[in-house]
């Protein structure tokens, strides 16, 4: 079993104070903790279960700066065998069309059986790299995917819906799997696998390896233009209750007498 | 005419909410920018959802075949390539769902045609789409254009758009010819699966403590879980909580859990994805407890706390135990 495995490198923002950057199309990241994203970190973990119980390679592809080698390394400590960095300064501004094209050129010479990613990435949340690749390698996809059983040809997979159900496919391989985050247990990177990790492959392809032309990649080969970002509107704020810790749950405790509820 | 398409989302006979929040949103549009609104349905006898949808579009198209039955990306995905290639719609709007996010992207590829999902809002600058999503969790939201077209699709948030009702328009409703040609080769629809429930039903509580990502570990679930039952509730959270193994899934509020409206809803540590919004935002009081004064769990609460919850937990719990021995 051979799989590649698409991941990004994006900033932990759900615990984090964000601030929009004087471009007003973005936000300030110098603060930030970059960390591989959230669904990927379990499309990674898939991968390597997989290749413990059926041998064969994991390959780890990401589009990104330098910083993003953080993220292929940890992937390399967990398991990977050999990573790949697509980075050029056209690629800047992709959107999700332009990163699945840059992907797609990297991915398409590859022997891989299955191409695993995450449902959606945390910062903005397109969900939508994945299944333009495959739309691309003209092979078949499923999201938001909670279980995989690998059978001869194909892969017996539940997409989760909304509600509690969920829906049973099978799905032709080769194929892409885009997970759901809770498919399984993301293992924590060993020291062991981090000394291993330095020797293994990590190669870097830019816009001339791939075979790209300018205008396929980056703002001009998107389909969306980013005009500008902004913190929401606050249409219903909550009444904020200030004070100590003891001063606060006096007030709540208040709140909750004046309904009954205590 | 050009037409604006609402693609209808179905499951097990019964058309979704997300269908009506679109129709309602593609109402407004179609008036202003003086498109013809047309309802797209696939299924497999579909004749009484069609008569719904018909109240409330100009036009239903319909496609019945046994391979649209339940959803299919596949399947579906040839079936509206024809049907756009042959309208030529300006704007096609799909939910941004577990059946919309299998969909979209594969079609807008396959069609050459701008995509953007996950939309909370869109409107026409001329004849060119504008729409607003959220990015980095809800903490942040962009205005975007797409690449000009003659053709776009959008794919909007669920449980973002309030339903309106209309007055019935009385829409023709125009039976197409199943594409269909050959079998449906690379995916096939095995069967629905109901996750079990759990022994606690989440959606009966008057009382919910529902905890988040914020409790950092399964070792602070006590905590809590002592909050809860001096309260007298029931615990509930987020996906983070589930995902991690801490609580079981039956005790999960949002798009992929349940939907509750207690007459409490005490929310710890939670940051407020709009996944678990919707599935809260109608209880009669909100209170949240989180040290991020951004976390958009602020714009569902009544009363809010930015403060970390190890502080005011404890505090809040004592307080509660000081009233019931005095009462």
């Amino acid at each position: 079993m051979d799989i590649i495995v698409c991941v990004k490198h994006v900033p932990e923002t759900a615990e984090a104070e964000i601030a929009i950057h004087s471009s007003g199309k973005g936000i300030k990241t110098e603060d930030l903790i970059f960390d591989i994203n959230e669904w990927d970190d379990y499309a990674i973990e898939e991968a390597i279960l997989m290749k413990e119980k059926l041998g064969g390679t994991v390959t780890v592809i990401t589009v990104g700066p330098e910083d993003a080698e953080k993220t292929l390394r940890k992937c390399l400590a967990k398991g990977a065998d050999k990573a790949i960095r697509l980075t050029d300064n056209a690629f800047e501004g992709s959107d999700a069309y332009a990163t699945a094209k840059i992907l797609h050129k990297a991915i398409k010479d590859l022997p891989f059986n299955l191409i695993l990613t995450g449902t959606q990435a945390s910062d903005d949340g397109y969900a939508q790299v994945g299944v333009i690749l495959a739309e691309l390698l003209g092979i078949p996809h499923a999201t938001m995917v909670k279980k995989i059983e690998l059978k001869e040809g194909f892969a017996r997979v539940n997409r989760e819906l909304e509600g509690g159900l969920e829906q049973v496919m099978e799905v032709k391989l080769p194929a892409m799997l885009a997970v759901q985050t809770g498919i399984n247990e993301p293992r924590y990177v060993s020291i062991m696998g981090i000394r291993k990790a330095r020797e293994k492959e990590l190669k870097v392809l830019g816009l001339g390896d791939l075979g790209l032309k300018e205008e396929e990649v980056g703002a001009s080969g998107s389909w969306i233009t980013v005009e500008g970002m902004f913190i929401p509107p606050v249409e219903k704020a909550a009444e904020i209750l200030t004070g100590g810790p003891d001063e606060i749950a006096a007030k709540i405790v208040e709140t909750l007498k004046a309904r009954g509820l205590v | 005419m050009t037409e604006l398409f609402v693609l209808a989302e179905h499951r097990r006979g019964e058309l979704r909410d997300v269908t009506f929040e679109m129709l309602t949103k593609a109402r407004g549009l179609s008036q202003k920018t003086n498109l013809d609104l047309t309802a797209v349905l696939l299924g497999q006898n579909v004749k009484e959802i069609a008569k719904k949808l018909a109240d409330q579009a100009k036009k239903v198209l319909v496609v019945d075949d046994a391979r649209l039955k339940d959803f299919n990306a596949e399947a579906y995905q040839k079936v509206l390539s024809h049907l756009i290639s042959e309208h030529k719609p300006l704007l096609t709007l799909v939910g941004h769902t577990a059946f919309g996010i299998d969909l979209a992207p594969s079609l807008a590829t396959e069609l050459n045609v701008p995509l953007a999902t996950d939309c909370i809002d869109v409107d026409f600058e001329g004849e060119k789409p504008i729409v607003v999503r959220q990015v980095y969790g809800g903490k942040v939201n962009v205005k975007a254009s797409l690449r000009t077209s003659k053709s776009y699709i959008v794919t909007l948030r669920p449980a973002t758009f309030e339903v309106q009702e209309a007055k019935p328009l009385g829409g023709e409703i125009l039976e197409i010819p199943s594409p269909l040609k050959e079998d449906i080769p690379y995916k096939k629809f095995v069967e629905y699966y109901e996750t079990p429930a759990g022994e606690v039903d989440i959606t009966a509580a008057d009382i919910l403590v529902s905890v988040g990502r914020g409790i950092k570990d399964a070792e602070n679930l006590p905590m809590i879980q002592k909050l809860a039952e001096i309260l007298g509730a029931v615990l509930s959270c987020s996906r983070p909580i589930v995902d991690k193994g801490w609580l079981p899934s039956d005790r999960q509020v949002g798009t992929s859990g349940k939907t509750v409206k207690p007459k409490l809803y005490l929310a710890v540590g939670i940051s407020g994805a709009f996944q678990h919004v919707s599935g809260m935002k109608n209880s009669d009081l909100v209170i949240a407890i989180n040290k991020d004064s951004k976390a958009p769990i602020f714009r569902a609460a009544d009363y809010g706390v930015v403060e970390d919850l190890f502080k005011v937990v404890p505090a809040l719990t004592n307080k509660i135990l000081e009233v019931k021995k005095s009462s």
